[in-house]
C-alpha cells in the first residue's frame, strides 16, 4: 500500500481561494464593463482589454524571467488591469494604457514582492503616475451618450470640473444621469448603478465588508455638505464609488480589522473632500487612497485585535 | 476588558451518522492498547506477556498523579509488549493483547464505595476517564478541586466537529447515565448552576436533555449556536457563563469545570457497575467509507479492523483519529482506537491532497474568524523572521489551534502548524531567557560573597 497522507489539522477548507475571490471581484466588475460600453462605445471595451492583456503578460512574463511561481491563474494580475482600464478616460491612446498596465504590475506589484507584499494599490498607483505623465490624455473627456452634452461637442467638461469652477462651461447633468452614469469622466467610474451592484455582489460574497466603501463615502457625504457643496452631487461624481468599493477595499494595501478599516475608509473621505474643495485638482480620489496606502501599515498598527483571555505583560 | 461575540467558522456539518444506533462489532482477534492516552504520564504495565486477561481487568496503573491507570476490554492472552508511531508521531509502547472471543468479565467488578467528594474523585480516578471529547486531561485531577470554588459545572455536548455524533448517540441513548452523573457533580460539588451545552444543530439532544434533566436542581441547557469551535473549553466557558478564562490559568480559576458528556457518562457508569472506561462509541465516516456508522468498540481495536467492518469504496489515503478540523492524522492502519477516539475518518485521494499554499493577499479572514482574535498572519511573518519577542506579545500561545484561520485561509497558508512551531520557539526561548537571568543571578551572588 502507499504511504498515507500525514499532516496537521485542519483537514477541511472553505471554498474560498485567491483564485475564487479575485473572479468575484471580476464578476462584481462586469455591470461597470457594460456600462463603459453604454456610455462609451465600443472603444471603452478595447482599452479594458489592452489593459488587462498586458497586465497578465507583465505579470506571466516577468515571473518567467525571475524564475518565479507564475500567479497569473489567481486572476489578481486581470483585476489590477481592469480596474486600471475602467479608470482611464475611453480617449486613451491604446499604447498609453498598456504602459499603465506595465506600470502597475512590473513597477508597484511585482518589484515590491509580488501579491500581498505591494505597499499601494497598483491600479491606483499607475493612474496616479499616469495622470502626471499624460495629463492631456488623462483628462480629455468624451461626451457620454445619453449625456446632455451638446451632440457636436468633441470633449465634455466632468461634473466635478463643472462644480469647481465657474469658467467651465457646460450644463450639469440631471441626478439620474449622475446615478446611471451618462456623464462625462473616466469610462468604468460613471455609472453608480453598475458600481452599487457590484458592491452588493461582494458583500453577498463576503469578498469585502461595508466598512470601507460606507466610511469613505459617507465622510465624503458629510464633509462637503458641511462646506456647503451639492452632497449627493459630490458622492455620485468623479471616482468615488469605484475608488471606495474595488480599490480602497484592496486586501493588501488596507487593514484587516474593523476599526482600521473604518479608519482608513474616514481618511480616504478627507484626503478626498480637501483635494475637490481646495486642491489644484478637481477630484483626488486617487491620491486619498494612495496617501492612506502609504498610511495603512501604521493603521493596522493601530488597531490590533485585543487576544481574548490576553494579560498585559 | 473583551467583551462581545467570539468568531469562529461556519464549517460543513456532516452528521451523517446522527440516526446510526451504535453496534458492537465482533471482538477483533487482536487489540492494541496504547500506554500514553492521556495528557500527562504515560501508564505502567501490570501484566506481562502470557497472562490471561479478562474485560475490564487492569492491565496498567496510573504513571502518577497526571495519568490514570488502563482497564481490558477484551478477554484474552497478553502477547506481548510492543512499540508504535502514535498519530502525535511519537513513539509509544503498547500492550498487545490476542482475544479469546469470550469477552469474559473480570471477577473483581463491583461498584466503588462512593460517599464523599474525596471518594469519588478517586472513584473517577479508578474509572481510568480522561477528556474523551479529544484533550486526554485526566478526569480526576481536573475534579480534585475544593468544591467551594467550583460556581458552574458546564457538561459539553457541544459537538461541533464535523462528522462526528458519537457525544449526540451518549445524549440520546445514555440520557439516564449523563443525568445521574450530573447528580453526582451536583452532590459533591454544590455548584451554583450544572449547565450542558448543545450546538443548536441538535435539536433532539436539547429536547432529550431537558427532558431528562428536569429533577436536577441548578440544571439548565443552553443552545449553543452551530459556529465552530463551540466546544472549545474557552469559548464554551465564556458563552455559557461569561467569563474569560486568563492566560495560563485554568477554568476552575474562574469557577468552572468543564466535563465532556460521554466523559460524564462513563463516570456514572462506572459508580453503578463497576464496568471502568474499556470500549468507545466510534463515528467511522468519510468519502472513502462505504457505510458510515457508529460503532462500539474495545479500547485499542486497530483502525484496520474497524475499516473492514464497515467497508471502504476506495483505498484510504488519509485517516484521522477525531475530526477533520482538529484531528490527527494517522501514519498506518495498525494504529489502534484510544480512550479519547470519538471518530475515525477515512478519506480518499481527493480529499486527502495537501493543499498548496501561495502568498498570503492580507484578507485578513484569519483574524476575522480566530475566536481568541489572535492574528494568525502577523504570527507567521514574526516566526519566519525569528522573533521571539513579537510572538509573545501577538499572544500566540493562547492558540487551542482549533484550526479556523487554516480553514478560512484563502492563499491556504498553514497557519495551524506555524503556530505550533510559533510556540514552540517562544517557549524555547522563554526558557534561554530564564536560564540566562538565573546565571546572571548566581554570577552576582558569587560577585557579593567575594
Amino acid at each position: 500500500m502507499d504511504r498515507m497522507v500525514v499532516s496537521v489539522n485542519p483537514h477541511i477548507y472553505a471554498k474560498d481561494t485567491t483564485q475564487t475571490i479575485m473572479r468575484d471581484v471580476l464578476i462584481a466588475l462586469f455591470p461597470a464593463v457594460i456600462a463603459s460600453i453604454v456610455f462609451f462605445g465600443i472603444q471603452a471595451l478595447l482599452v479594458e482589454a489592452v489593459c488587462v492583456a498586458v497586465a497578465v503578460l507583465c505579470e506571466w512574463a516577468f515571473e518567467k524571467i525571475c524564475k518565479k511561481p507564475i500567479t497569473v491563474t489567481d486572476l489578481s494580475a486581470a483585476v489590477t488591469g481592469l480596474l486600471l482600464g475602467l479608470n482611464l478616460p475611453v480617449s486613451i491612446p491604446l499604447w498609453q494604457a498598456a504602459f499603465g498596465s506595465f506600470v502597475a504590475i512590473i513597477v508597484v506589484k511585482q518589484f515590491f514582492g509580488g501579491i500581498g507584499q505591494n505597499f499601494a494599490n497598483p491600479a491606483i498607483t499607475a493612474r496616479v503616475i499616469m495622470l502626471v505623465a499624460f495629463s492631456g490624455a488623462m483628462t480629455n473627456w468624451v461626451p457620454a451618450a445619453f449625456s446632455n452634452a451638446p451632440a457636436d461637442a468633441v470633449t465634455a467638461a466632468t461634473p466635478l470640473a463643472l462644480l469647481g469652477s465657474e469658467g467651465v462651461a457646460g450644463e450639469l447633468p440631471t441626478y439620474l444621469q449622475m446615478f446611471l452614469g451618462a456623464r462625462g469622466g473616466s469610462m468604468g467610474e460613471t455609472s453608480c448603478l453598475a458600481l452599487l451592484i457590484g458592491f452588493i455582489y461582494l458583500l453577498y460574497r463576503r469578498v469585502i465588508s461595508w466598512h470601507t466603501p460606507v466610511a469613505f463615502i459617507g465622510t465624503v457625504l458629510v464633509c462637503t455638505a458641511l462646506l456647503g457643496q451639492q452632497p449627493l452631487y459630490q458622492v455620485m461624481a468623479g471616482g468615488l464609488f469605484i475608488g471606495a468599493i474595488f480599490m480602497a477595499t484592496d486586501y493588501t494595501t488596507s487593514p484587516p480589522t474593523p476599526a482600521g478599516k473604518l479608519i482608513f475608509g474616514v481618511g480616504c473621505g478627507l484626503i478626498t473632500v480637501l483635494i475637490r474643495v481646495w486642491g489644484n485638482y478637481p477630484e483626488g480620489v486617487s491620491f486619498s487612497i494612495l496617501l492612506m496606502n502609504i498610511l495603512n501599515p501604521y493603521i493596522s498598527g493601530w488597531t490590533k485585535t485585543k487576544p481574548f483571555g490576553g494579560v498585559q505583560a | 476588558m473583551f467583551s462581545g461575540k467570539l468568531h469562529g467558522i461556519h464549517a460543513p456539518h456532516r452528521k451523517n451518522t446522527v440516526e446510526s444506533v451504535p453496534t458492537r462489532m465482533p471482538v477483533p482477534a487482536m487489540i492494541t492498547v496504547p500506554m500514553s492516552m492521556n495528557i500527562g504520564a504515560p501508564a505502567k504495565p501490570v501484566v506481562k506477556p502470557g497472562d490471561e486477561v479478562k474485560v475490564g481487568q487492569m492491565i496498567a496503573e496510573a504513571g502518577g498523579f497526571m495519568s490514570a491507570p488502563i482497564y481490558s476490554g477484551v478477554s484474552g492472552k497478553v502477547k506481548r509488549l510492543d512499540e508504535i508511531v502514535s498519530a502525535n508521531g511519537r513513539f509509544d509502547t503498547v500492550l498487545v493483547i490476542e482475544t479469546d472471543g469470550q469477552q469474559t468479565v473480570f471477577e473483581g467488578i463491583k461498584p466503588p464505595e462512593v460517599t464523599d467528594k474525596d471518594s469519588f474523585v478517586e472513584a473517577v480516578r479508578q474509572c481510568g476517564c480522561v477528556g474523551l471529547g479529544g484533550a486526554g486531561f485526566p478526569t480526576s485531577v481536573k475534579l480534585n478541586v475544593d468544591p467551594d470554588r467550583v460556581h458552574a459545572i458546564i457538561i459539553n455536548g457541544a459537538e461541533c466537529e464535523p462528522y462526528i455524533t458519537s457525544d449526540t448517540r451518549t445524549m440520546i441513548d445514555n440520557a439516564d447515565d449523563v443525568i445521574y452523573g450530573a447528580q453526582l457533580l451536583q452532590k459533591y460539588y454544590t455548584a451554583d448552576r450544572i449547565v450542558i451545552g448543545i450546538e443548536d444543530n441538535k435539536p433532539q439532544c436539547i429536547k432529550i436533555m431537558q427532558e431528562a434533566g428536569k429533577g436536577v436542581p441548578g440544571f439548565e441547557v443552553a443552545a449553543l449556536p452551530a459556529l465552530y469551535p463551540q466546544g472549545g473549553e474557552k469559548v464554551l466557558i465564556y458563552n455559557t457563563t461569561g467569563e474569560i478564562v486568563p492566560e495560563g490559568k485554568l477554568p476552575i480559576d474562574v469557577g468552572a469545570i468543564v466535563i465532556n458528556c460521554t466523559t460524564l457518562a462513563v463516570i456514572a457508569k462506572y459508580i453503578r457497575t463497576g464496568m471502568p472506561l474499556v470500549e468507545k462509541v466510534v463515528t467511522v465516516d468519510g468519502s472513502a467509507i462505504a457505510n458510515p456508522q457508529n460503532v462500539i468498540v474495545p479500547v485499542g481495536t486497530s483502525i484496520q479492523d474497524i475499516l473492514n467492518f464497515a467497508g471502504l469504496k476506495c483505498e484510504p489515503k488519509k485517516v484521522l483519529l477525531g475530526g477533520p478540523m482538529m484531528g490527527s492524522s494517522v501514519p498506518s492502519l495498525e494504529n489502534p482506537v484510544m480512550k479519547n477516539t470519538n471518530a475515525i475518518l477515512a478519506f480518499d485521494e481527493k480529499d486527502a491532497a495537501d493543499p498548496v499554499p501561495s502568498a498570503c493577499i492580507r484578507c485578513g479572514r484569519c483574524v476575522a474568524h480566530c475566536p481568541f482574535n489572535l492574528m494568525p498572519a502577523a504570527i507567521e511573518s514574526a516566526y519566519n523572521n525569528k522573533e521571539p519577542e513579537t510572538l509573545k506579545a501577538l499572544k500566540v500561545n493562547l492558540c487551542m489551534e482549533c484550526g479556523c484561520c487554516s480553514f478560512s485561509c484563502p492563499a491556504r497558508r498553514p497557519l495551524v502548524q506555524v503556530n505550533k512551531l510559533a510556540k514552540a520557539m517562544l517557549n524555547k526561548y522563554n526558557a534561554e531567557q530564564k536560564a540566562a537571568a538565573e546565571k546572571k543571578a548566581a554570577k552576582e551572588k558569587e560577585k557579593e560573597a567575594v
